[in-house]
Protein backbone atom coordinates (compact mmCIF):
# COMPACT_ATOMS: atom_id res chain seq x y z
CA UNK A 1 0.00 0.00 0.00
CA UNK A 2 2.67 2.51 0.89
CA UNK A 3 5.25 1.52 -1.81
CA UNK A 4 2.03 1.71 -4.66
CA UNK A 5 1.10 5.21 -2.75
CA UNK A 6 4.96 6.19 -2.91
CA UNK A 7 5.42 5.56 -6.75
CA UNK A 8 2.14 6.90 -7.73
CA UNK A 9 2.90 10.27 -6.08
CA UNK A 10 6.27 10.40 -7.74
CA UNK A 11 4.82 9.65 -11.03
CA UNK A 12 2.15 12.44 -10.80
CA UNK A 13 4.04 15.51 -9.12
CA UNK A 14 7.16 14.50 -11.66
CA UNK A 15 5.21 14.52 -14.49
CA UNK A 16 3.20 17.74 -13.35
CA UNK A 17 6.36 19.68 -12.88
CA UNK A 18 7.19 18.41 -16.34
CA UNK A 19 4.09 19.31 -17.56
CA UNK A 20 4.67 23.22 -16.63
CA UNK A 21 8.94 22.96 -17.18
CA UNK A 22 9.49 21.95 -20.47
CA UNK A 23 10.33 23.44 -23.44
CA UNK A 24 8.47 21.49 -26.28
CA UNK A 25 4.89 22.05 -25.72
CA UNK A 26 3.64 18.79 -27.30
CA UNK A 27 5.91 17.09 -24.46
CA UNK A 28 4.00 19.34 -21.92
CA UNK A 29 0.82 18.38 -23.11
CA UNK A 30 1.86 14.32 -23.18
CA UNK A 31 3.23 14.87 -19.20
CA UNK A 32 -0.08 16.56 -18.32
CA UNK A 33 -1.67 13.05 -19.58
CA UNK A 34 0.45 11.45 -17.28
CA UNK A 35 0.21 13.57 -14.42
CA UNK A 36 -3.78 13.08 -14.90
CA UNK A 37 -3.51 9.06 -15.34
CA UNK A 38 -1.67 9.13 -11.86
CA UNK A 39 -4.14 11.04 -10.30
CA UNK A 40 -6.97 8.91 -11.41
CA UNK A 41 -5.00 5.84 -9.64
CA UNK A 42 -4.70 7.49 -6.59
CA UNK A 43 -8.44 8.45 -6.87
CA UNK A 44 -8.67 4.58 -7.72
CA UNK A 45 -6.48 3.71 -4.31
CA UNK A 46 -8.74 5.76 -2.20
CA UNK A 47 -11.88 3.90 -3.23
CA UNK A 48 -13.28 6.71 -5.21
CA UNK A 49 -13.95 4.00 -8.50
CA UNK A 50 -16.25 6.06 -10.18
CA UNK A 51 -14.24 9.87 -10.36
CA UNK A 52 -10.91 7.50 -11.10
CA UNK A 53 -12.49 6.79 -14.14
CA UNK A 54 -14.59 9.36 -14.72
CA UNK A 55 -11.02 11.35 -14.51
CA UNK A 56 -9.60 8.70 -16.84
CA UNK A 57 -12.36 9.29 -19.31
CA UNK A 58 -12.82 13.38 -18.86
CA UNK A 59 -9.02 14.17 -18.52
CA UNK A 60 -6.82 11.70 -20.16
CA UNK A 61 -9.38 11.16 -22.93
CA UNK A 62 -10.85 14.52 -23.79
CA UNK A 63 -8.57 17.56 -21.97
CA UNK A 64 -4.98 15.78 -22.88
CA UNK A 65 -6.59 15.84 -26.60
CA UNK A 66 -7.84 19.26 -26.85
CA UNK A 67 -4.81 20.41 -25.09
CA UNK A 68 -3.02 19.06 -27.92
CA UNK A 69 -5.12 20.19 -30.86
CA UNK A 70 -4.50 23.65 -29.53
CA UNK A 71 -1.41 23.30 -29.49
CA UNK A 72 -0.78 21.96 -32.91
CA UNK A 73 -3.55 24.70 -34.67
CA UNK A 74 -1.18 27.18 -32.83
CA UNK A 75 1.98 25.89 -34.27
CA UNK A 76 3.64 29.06 -36.11
CA UNK A 77 3.50 31.33 -33.57
CA UNK A 78 5.97 30.18 -31.26
CA UNK A 79 8.21 32.44 -30.00
CA UNK A 80 12.38 32.20 -29.70
CA UNK A 81 13.16 30.79 -26.81
CA UNK A 82 13.29 33.17 -23.75
CA UNK A 83 15.94 33.11 -20.72
CA UNK A 84 14.71 30.80 -18.17
CA UNK A 85 15.88 33.15 -15.32
CA UNK A 86 13.92 36.57 -15.45
CA UNK A 87 11.94 38.79 -13.05
CA UNK A 88 8.67 37.61 -13.28
CA UNK A 89 10.02 33.75 -13.19
CA UNK A 90 11.56 34.70 -10.01
CA UNK A 91 8.30 36.57 -8.51
CA UNK A 92 5.70 33.67 -9.47
CA UNK A 93 8.16 30.67 -7.66
CA UNK A 94 8.23 33.38 -4.88
CA UNK A 95 4.28 33.05 -4.95
CA UNK A 96 3.88 29.36 -5.18
CA UNK A 97 6.54 28.58 -2.30
CA UNK A 98 4.41 30.84 -0.12
CA UNK A 99 1.31 29.37 -0.82
CA UNK A 100 3.10 26.37 -0.71
CA UNK A 101 3.99 27.10 3.24
CA UNK A 102 0.72 28.52 4.08
CA UNK A 103 -1.05 25.55 3.20
CA UNK A 104 1.31 23.79 5.19
CA UNK A 105 1.77 25.15 7.77
CA UNK A 106 -2.53 24.77 8.08
CA UNK A 107 -2.26 21.24 7.85
CA UNK A 108 0.43 20.96 10.02
CA UNK A 109 -1.66 22.82 12.96
CA UNK A 110 -4.76 21.16 12.05
CA UNK A 111 -6.17 18.16 14.13
CA UNK A 112 -7.89 16.76 11.38
CA UNK A 113 -4.31 15.90 9.18
CA UNK A 114 -3.33 12.43 11.23
CA UNK A 115 -6.42 11.16 11.49
CA UNK A 116 -7.10 7.33 10.71
CA UNK A 117 -9.62 6.40 7.48
CA UNK A 118 -12.56 4.50 8.55
CA UNK A 119 -13.14 1.27 7.36
CA UNK A 120 -13.40 0.68 3.37
CA UNK A 121 -16.75 1.81 1.74
CA UNK A 122 -18.61 -0.89 -0.84
CA UNK A 123 -18.54 0.15 -3.62
CA UNK A 124 -20.43 3.49 -3.99
CA UNK A 125 -21.74 3.68 -7.83
CA UNK A 126 -25.01 2.68 -7.31
CA UNK A 127 -25.42 5.25 -4.55
CA UNK A 128 -24.13 7.63 -6.96
CA UNK A 129 -26.61 7.12 -9.71
CA UNK A 130 -29.25 7.33 -6.90
CA UNK A 131 -28.14 10.70 -5.81
CA UNK A 132 -27.74 11.76 -9.10
CA UNK A 133 -31.34 11.51 -9.57
CA UNK A 134 -32.88 12.57 -6.50
CA UNK A 135 -31.03 14.93 -4.17
CA UNK A 136 -28.64 16.62 -7.22
CA UNK A 137 -31.18 16.40 -9.92
CA UNK A 138 -30.79 20.31 -10.41
CA UNK A 139 -27.45 20.40 -10.38
CA UNK A 140 -27.24 17.84 -12.69
CA UNK A 141 -29.61 19.73 -14.89
CA UNK A 142 -27.45 22.97 -14.20
CA UNK A 143 -24.41 20.96 -15.36
CA UNK A 144 -25.88 19.70 -18.67
CA UNK A 145 -27.09 23.33 -19.45
CA UNK A 146 -22.99 24.42 -18.88
CA UNK A 147 -21.71 21.84 -20.91
CA UNK A 148 -24.69 22.69 -23.87
CA UNK A 149 -23.43 25.90 -23.56
CA UNK A 150 -19.79 25.81 -23.64
CA UNK A 151 -19.84 23.27 -26.46
CA UNK A 152 -22.13 25.90 -28.12
CA UNK A 153 -20.02 28.50 -27.09
CA UNK A 154 -16.49 27.38 -28.02
CA UNK A 155 -17.71 26.06 -31.43
CA UNK A 156 -19.06 29.72 -31.96
CA UNK A 157 -15.20 31.10 -30.92
CA UNK A 158 -13.47 28.61 -32.57
CA UNK A 159 -15.05 29.42 -35.96
CA UNK A 160 -15.76 33.04 -36.01
CA UNK A 161 -13.54 33.93 -38.56
CA UNK A 162 -14.25 31.38 -41.10
CA UNK A 163 -17.71 33.12 -40.74
CA UNK A 164 -16.57 36.31 -41.36
CA UNK A 165 -14.40 35.85 -44.19
CA UNK A 166 -17.22 34.67 -46.18
CA UNK A 167 -19.68 36.52 -48.16
CA UNK A 168 -23.54 37.21 -46.41
CA UNK A 169 -23.72 32.95 -46.26
CA UNK A 170 -28.37 33.44 -46.49
CA UNK A 171 -27.51 34.87 -49.94
CA UNK A 172 -25.45 32.64 -51.62
CA UNK A 173 -26.94 29.57 -49.43
CA UNK A 174 -31.01 30.12 -50.09
CA UNK A 175 -30.77 30.64 -53.59
CA UNK A 176 -29.45 27.41 -54.91
CA UNK A 177 -31.83 25.46 -52.03
CA UNK A 178 -34.56 27.79 -53.20
CA UNK A 179 -34.17 26.70 -56.69
CA UNK A 180 -34.04 22.71 -55.74
CA UNK A 181 -36.78 23.10 -54.24
CA UNK A 182 -38.75 24.29 -56.68
CA UNK A 183 -37.69 21.99 -59.02
CA UNK A 184 -38.49 19.49 -56.42
CA UNK A 185 -42.09 20.90 -56.05
CA UNK A 186 -42.29 20.75 -59.73
CA UNK A 187 -41.05 17.13 -60.22
CA UNK A 188 -43.63 16.33 -57.51
CA UNK A 189 -46.59 17.62 -59.31
CA UNK A 190 -46.13 16.78 -62.73
CA UNK A 191 -46.87 13.10 -62.44
CA UNK A 192 -50.02 14.36 -60.05
CA UNK A 193 -50.87 16.96 -62.78
CA UNK B 1 -2.63 2.73 6.44
CA UNK B 2 -1.49 6.55 4.95
CA UNK B 3 -2.84 8.93 6.56
CA UNK B 4 -4.88 11.84 5.32
CA UNK B 5 -2.02 14.61 5.99
CA UNK B 6 0.43 12.79 3.06
CA UNK B 7 -2.69 13.14 0.54
CA UNK B 8 -2.76 16.90 1.54
CA UNK B 9 0.71 17.48 1.15
CA UNK B 10 0.04 15.48 -2.59
CA UNK B 11 -2.08 17.99 -2.88
CA UNK B 12 -0.39 21.03 -1.41
CA UNK B 13 2.53 20.50 -4.31
CA UNK B 14 0.47 19.41 -7.04
CA UNK B 15 -1.24 23.28 -6.20
CA UNK B 16 2.19 25.01 -5.86
CA UNK B 17 3.77 23.31 -8.88
CA UNK B 18 0.08 24.41 -11.50
CA UNK B 19 0.53 27.86 -9.75
CA UNK B 20 3.89 28.14 -10.54
CA UNK B 21 3.34 27.29 -13.96
CA UNK B 22 0.28 29.80 -14.28
CA UNK B 23 2.18 32.42 -13.03
CA UNK B 24 5.61 32.28 -14.82
CA UNK B 25 5.03 30.42 -17.82
CA UNK B 26 3.99 33.06 -21.48
CA UNK B 27 2.11 30.74 -23.03
CA UNK B 28 -1.61 30.68 -22.91
CA UNK B 29 -1.69 26.67 -23.16
CA UNK B 30 1.06 26.56 -20.50
CA UNK B 31 -0.84 28.89 -18.35
CA UNK B 32 -4.33 26.65 -19.03
CA UNK B 33 -2.32 23.16 -18.37
CA UNK B 34 -1.26 24.96 -15.00
CA UNK B 35 -5.20 26.19 -14.40
CA UNK B 36 -6.00 22.51 -15.26
CA UNK B 37 -3.29 21.32 -12.11
CA UNK B 38 -4.55 23.46 -9.89
CA UNK B 39 -8.17 22.46 -10.20
CA UNK B 40 -6.81 18.63 -9.89
CA UNK B 41 -5.38 19.53 -7.03
CA UNK B 42 -8.33 20.66 -5.26
CA UNK B 43 -10.33 17.47 -6.28
CA UNK B 44 -7.71 15.33 -5.00
CA UNK B 45 -8.70 17.24 -1.47
CA UNK B 46 -12.32 16.61 -2.12
CA UNK B 47 -11.54 12.41 -2.23
CA UNK B 48 -9.27 12.51 0.38
CA UNK B 49 -11.53 14.23 2.63
CA UNK B 50 -14.12 12.04 1.80
CA UNK B 51 -12.58 8.61 2.50
CA UNK B 52 -10.88 10.25 5.20
CA UNK B 53 -14.50 11.56 7.03
CA UNK B 54 -16.07 9.12 9.73
CA UNK B 55 -19.25 8.67 7.61
CA UNK B 56 -18.32 8.23 4.06
CA UNK B 57 -21.48 7.20 3.12
CA UNK B 58 -22.28 10.09 2.93
CA UNK B 59 -21.23 10.87 -0.72
CA UNK B 60 -20.99 15.05 -1.29
CA UNK B 61 -17.26 14.87 -1.72
CA UNK B 62 -17.21 12.73 -4.54
CA UNK B 63 -20.55 14.29 -5.63
CA UNK B 64 -18.39 17.92 -5.62
CA UNK B 65 -15.44 16.26 -7.57
CA UNK B 66 -17.77 14.36 -10.38
CA UNK B 67 -19.31 18.53 -10.37
CA UNK B 68 -16.12 20.01 -10.23
CA UNK B 69 -14.54 17.90 -13.46
CA UNK B 70 -17.75 18.66 -15.52
CA UNK B 71 -16.99 22.00 -15.26
CA UNK B 72 -13.29 21.65 -15.30
CA UNK B 73 -14.15 20.21 -18.73
CA UNK B 74 -16.30 22.98 -20.10
CA UNK B 75 -13.58 25.41 -19.10
CA UNK B 76 -10.88 23.41 -20.75
CA UNK B 77 -13.01 23.62 -23.77
CA UNK B 78 -13.76 27.55 -23.67
CA UNK B 79 -10.45 28.65 -23.01
CA UNK B 80 -8.61 26.47 -25.45
CA UNK B 81 -11.25 27.88 -28.08
CA UNK B 82 -10.68 31.99 -26.83
CA UNK B 83 -6.98 30.76 -26.91
CA UNK B 84 -7.09 29.36 -30.98
CA UNK B 85 -9.30 32.73 -31.83
CA UNK B 86 -6.71 34.63 -30.26
CA UNK B 87 -4.02 33.20 -32.57
CA UNK B 88 -6.11 33.93 -35.36
CA UNK B 89 -6.10 37.16 -34.19
CA UNK B 90 -2.55 38.11 -33.16
CA UNK B 91 -0.41 35.12 -34.46
CA UNK B 92 0.66 34.69 -30.82
CA UNK B 93 0.34 32.83 -28.20
CA UNK B 94 2.76 34.81 -26.15
CA UNK B 95 0.42 36.34 -23.46
CA UNK B 96 3.21 38.91 -22.85
CA UNK B 97 2.74 40.07 -26.56
CA UNK B 98 -0.75 39.96 -26.24
CA UNK B 99 -1.36 43.56 -24.89
CA UNK B 100 -3.28 46.00 -27.01
CA UNK B 101 -7.05 46.53 -25.94
CA UNK B 102 -8.17 47.65 -29.27
CA UNK B 103 -8.02 44.66 -31.31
Amino acid sequence: MQIAFAILVALTLASAIAAVSLRNLVHCALCLALAFAGLAALYLQLGAQFVGFAQILVYVGAVAILVVFAILLTRGGESAPQPVISRSWVAGIAVAVLVFGVLTKAMLSSSLAHREPPPKPGPAVREIGNQLMTRYVLPLEAVGLLLTAATIGASIIAMQDAGRKQPDPQSVASKPANARLRRDAEEFETPTG
Amino acid sequence: MIPLYYYLMVSAVLFSVGLAGALTRRNAILVLIGVELMLNAANLNFIAFWRYSPNPEAITGMMFVIFSIAIAAAEAAVGLALIIAIYRHCKTTNLERMDSLKG
